[in-house]
């Protein structure tokens, strides 16, 4: 018990001292944030952030045009959408043809907790 | 070229020796032999010994750059290095196909030397099982990717290989990836045997978690080192991206450590038999789902190897055999469980290990249907979309959060009924001690606060709890390191994704930019000429507020055959964070596109796997 | 008669992924945006290759039945093969052919021209390559067939073919 309560200190003690060290990087450009979300149409295994086809660096300036024009970051990603497809973006979206996608996971969570319940409270 | 007939006629006599085999085993089986005779021992050794013959002609081939081989002029050069060129065999479709043979042909060998305390039916039934496996691969290999087509008229040169593959830990990724994941086959057969042998107890339990655990081990590392490996090479500083091949690797280790545990419970109590029977199926099952999603051209990947749909019909059709077969006997052989009493008290380890299967056949159940589910959505509605990082993140966190916490709490709980009075106060004190700590360090980013400061505090928790039963040493020791290391791994994965500094910049030669507090200077350029490529190394400096220096060498590579690019990462790893620098040529000028990220405590995400794997080989060498 | 049941699904199951993996073999795994029937472009502006004088869209397509507007650039090589099928398609018929030079440099795309000749009516420039992502376009060359209201009738991704020229020539009647 005394034992973890000194380790429990020694850990503080690092996190406090080391606190520079774990500086959130806020700075991280918006510009990043969605061209790391967008595909690259030419280079179709990279994001545009990482892909340095002329599409991508165009998409950059792109999105940066459309970020100070005030747009908000879903704007942006159902402006491309709408431009190339929904393939265009890494986050598929919420809706009618998704849904079993999003849901189906979580049913088979629910689905497995029932069995567990019936093996363990019933019987 | 005689290598390349030494290789496959070695090919064919193996697969004449599986099938001789296939029959031959089931004909003992029927005559109720007493035990394995030297002959079918003896066809074992000389099936891997023609497996290994053929392997090493199609090393020797790549060697010596014989062109006439259709596999060595598709992939290799002959200004390519020599170590290169050894590597390079397993680097394509038919030479990592020959792999999978070897590991195959060696498991079931090694299985009969190390099963002999086991009923000699069920180690002829395994054979058997195994031996459909074997010659399924044998005649995919010999009808579709023969890995000896001769070339005529002879190339001078061959095509080259992707420079990216050029890399040491690429080298040793296939094959260790292999013993774990193709090691999973023999899991597989021995399953099978088991079940229609009536035979799923104890004793065979503790037979079989050896090579769980075994397979297990080299699935981790496997993983592991293709992680490191992107990591260094592929330059975006990232090491798991959810590519379908990464998916695929991540499958069939799922549901191989949902195995571990739940043999555990078949050994220490004598229950979940059919669903150990289901897991270990599984387990290879996705091995071959994932050979299948990867070589068919189905999916679009980077890591994709060739495409052909010839070869894609073939392994579809071979693993819906598979799984019709194993069908077929579960359900000729029922199992029967000992469902008379009750069997799980809510507080006990047995129900800690089935709501561990429960989280871990969500996070299967998660990837595999993020990773297929184009697939359905484009044959269904004719539609393609992606599936990439944002939907793992949303549907694995919470979730994950809440596994910690069961971790910390299930693993110390005793078999078949615990109590709850045993919950100290100060256990309780600690949980909240850590989500404190946890909120404290997130509320200096802007992420989602609520769901990644649960995580960060059921890490901090689980860390606690599994580093005072170390200091305690009462404890069970491979499980708590294991645990110990998982923990460490969420903790420094979110710590680093959370604290990592990235800074994007054109710069040219001589330019100075500040960033974060940190002067970035772009020295110079070098450049070199090497075995096969032109280097051109940038010289960058950097100092931070307090004047240190570190020097980066970021690299351009011109190859030459292929005429390929590539940006060569300079990483400098140190105990608390990675300095990662790459640049890129922007086209037709004298600038560089530079990226400098830091990234803290990235040396811990590599240490804490190895930690989990090494309780994972210490249990392996415990005494029973 | 339940457990068989229960088998039975399951066996279907398995059935039905495998026939969707099966068909799923034969669909191409490169991705290639979906046309949009009649899709309307959002107006843009830019500046003239050789005046500098700056464009609405509206002003170049306004007076027109129909405008073809083509991305091309000096460095792009297929795009040297369909100049001369733009050539051909200006001396045929009296259609409105925008060229939008992407990425490219003045020089450069002053020279192929001299070189190869001028089909356009006028020549915009879309240095950052933003002007095509608006239109939808992805790479070049790329040629979009307008009516004067913006509306895309019809798109070719690729250098324009022979048969490309006929359809359009059916269609601009």
């Amino acid at each position: 018990m005394i034992k973890l309560i000194k380790f429990i200190l020694l850990i503080l003690f690092l996190i406090l001292s080391f606190q520079k060290l774990l500086v959130a990087n806020n700075n991280s450009l918006l510009v990043d944030k969605i061209s790391k979300n967008v595909r690259c149409l030419i280079c179709q295994g990279q994001s545009v952030y990482d892909s340095q086809s002329d599409f991508a660096l165009s998409m950059k300036m792109l999105i940066k045009n459309k970020l100070e024009e005030g747009k908000s970051e879903k704007q942006i990603y159902d402006y491309l959408k709408n431009q190339y497809g929904e393939w265009i973006v890494y986050e598929p979206g919420f809706n009618k043809k998704n849904l079993v996608l999003w849901i189906f996971p979580l049913i088979l969570f629910i689905f497995g907790g029932l069995l567990i319940y019936r093996k363990v409270f019933i019987n | 070229m005689i290598s390349s007939y030494i290789g496959y006629y070695s090919l064919l006599l193996g697969f004449v020796i599986s099938i001789s085999l296939l029959v031959y085993s089931i004909y003992c089986f029927k005559k109720n032999n007493q035990n394995i005779n030297q002959n079918i021992f003896s066809f074992l050794f000389l099936q891997v010994f023609t497996v290994v013959i053929s392997f090493i002609s199609l090393v020797y081939s790549f060697v010596i750059s014989d062109f006439s081989n259709a596999t060595v002029y598709n992939n290799s050069h002959s200004s390519k290095p020599i170590f290169y060129k050894i590597t390079g065999t397993w680097g394509n479709h038919e030479g990592s196909l020959l792999l999978w043979l070897l590991v195959l042909t060696l498991f079931i060998f090694l299985f009969i030397i190390f099963s002999k305390k086991q009923p000699t039916k069920y180690r002829f039934l395994s054979i058997f099982f195994q031996q459909i496996i074997i010659s399924g691969f044998f005649l995919f290999l010999l009808s579709t990717s023969n890995p000896f087509n001769f070339l005529f008229p002879v190339p001078n040169e061959g095509l080259g290989l992707n420079p990216i593959l050029q890399d040491p830990a690429l080298a040793i990724h296939p094959p260790i990836l292999y013993l774990g994941y193709v090691g999973s086959s023999i899991i597989f057969s021995a399953s099978l045997a088991s079940l229609v042998q009536n035979n799923i107890n104890r004793e065979w339990a503790i037979h079989i978690k050896k090579w769980i655990q075994a397979a297990w081990f080299f699935l981790t590392i496997g993983i592991l080192l293709g992680s490191i490996w992107a990591y260094y090479e592929l330059g975006w500083g990232g090491f798991w991206f959810w590519d379908p091949v990464e998916n695929v690797s991540l499958m069939p280790w799922l549901c191989l450590t949902a195995l571990l545990h739940t043999v555990l419970v078949l050994e220490k109590r004598n229950l979940l038999k059919s669903w150990t029977l289901i897991l270990s199926i599984a387990t290879f099952t996705f091995s071959m789902i994932g050979t299948f999603l990867v070589r068919s051209g189905i999916l679009n990947s980077v890591h994709t190897f060739a495409n052909d749909p010839e070869r894609g019909i073939f392994i579809l059709l071979f693993l819906f055999s598979l799984i019709i077969l194993s069908i077929i006997l579960f359900f000729i052989y029922q199992i029967k469980e000992n469902d008379s009493q009750k069997n799980f008290f809510l507080i006990s380890k047995e129900t800690s290990i089935l709501i561990n299967n429960w989280f871990m056949m969500y996070f299967l159940s998660v990837v595999l249907i993020g990773t297929t589910y184009p697939i359905f959505l484009e044959v269904i509605a004719n539609e393609k979309i992606s599936i990439g990082p944002p939907f793992f993140n949303k549907l694995l966190i919470p979730f994950l959060a809440l596994f910690l916490i069961f971790m910390a709490v299930g693993s110390k709980l005793s078999w078949i009924k615990d109590s709850y009075k045993k919950i100290k106060y100060s256990r309780i004190v600690l949980f909240f001690i850590c989500m404190c700590i946890s909120f404290y360090l997130i509320n200096k980013t802007s992420s989602e606060i609520l769901f990644i400061s649960i995580l960060g505090g059921a890490g901090l928790y689980l860390l606690f709890v599994t580093t005072s039963e170390f200091l305690n040493k009462k404890y069970n020791f491979s499980q708590t390191i294991s645990h110990f290391g998982f923990s460490l791994f969420i903790l420094s994965i979110l710590f680093n994704s959370l604290f990592s500094n990235e800074f994007s910049a054109n710069m040219k030669i001589g330019q100075e930019l500040i960033y974060e507090k940190e002067q970035i200077k772009f020295l110079k350029i070098k450049t070199f000429d090497k075995e096969n490529y032109k280097s051109v190394v940038a010289n960058f400096e950097i100092t931070d507020e307090k004047n240190n220096t570190i020097l980066l060498y970021p690299e351009i590579r011109i190859y030459n055959h292929p005429n390929i690019l590539t940006s060569e990462a300079d990483i400098i790893s140190t105990v608390f964070f990675d300095k990662f620098i790459v640049i890129n040529l922007l086209k037709g000028e004298e600038i560089f596109n530079v990226r400098y990220q830091t990234k803290p405590f990235m040396i811990w995400i590599w240490i804490s796997v190895c930690l989990i794997s090494i309780g994972g080989v210490l249990s392996l060498f415990k005494k029973n | 008669m339940k457990k068989n049941i229960f088998y039975l699904i399951i066996l279907l199951f398995f059935t039905f992924i495998f026939t969707v993996f099966y068909i799923g073999l034969d669909k191409p795994n490169f991705y290639k945006p979906k046309e949009v029937k009649n899709k309307i472009l959002e107006e843009f502006t830019s500046t003239d290759l050789f005046s500098n004088k700056e464009y609405n869209s509206y002003d170049i397509i306004e007076n027109n039945k129909f405008t073809l507007i083509n991305i091309w650039s000096s460095w792009c090589v297929p795009c040297r093969s369909e100049h001369l099928v733009l050539m051909d398609l200006s001396e045929k018929t009296n259609l409105n052919i925008v060229g939008l030079n992407y990425k490219d440099k003045k020089n450069n795309a002053i020279k192929f021209l001299n070189e190869l000749g001028n089909p356009f009516s006028i020549i915009l420039t879309d240095p950052d390559g933003i002007i095509s992502i608006s239109l939808g376009a992805y790479g070049v060359p790329e040629t979009f067939l307008l009516n004067n209201k913006l509306k895309v009738i019809k798109k070719y991704i690729g250098p324009l073919t022979n048969e490309n020229i006929l359809e359009i020539i059916k269609i601009i009647k």
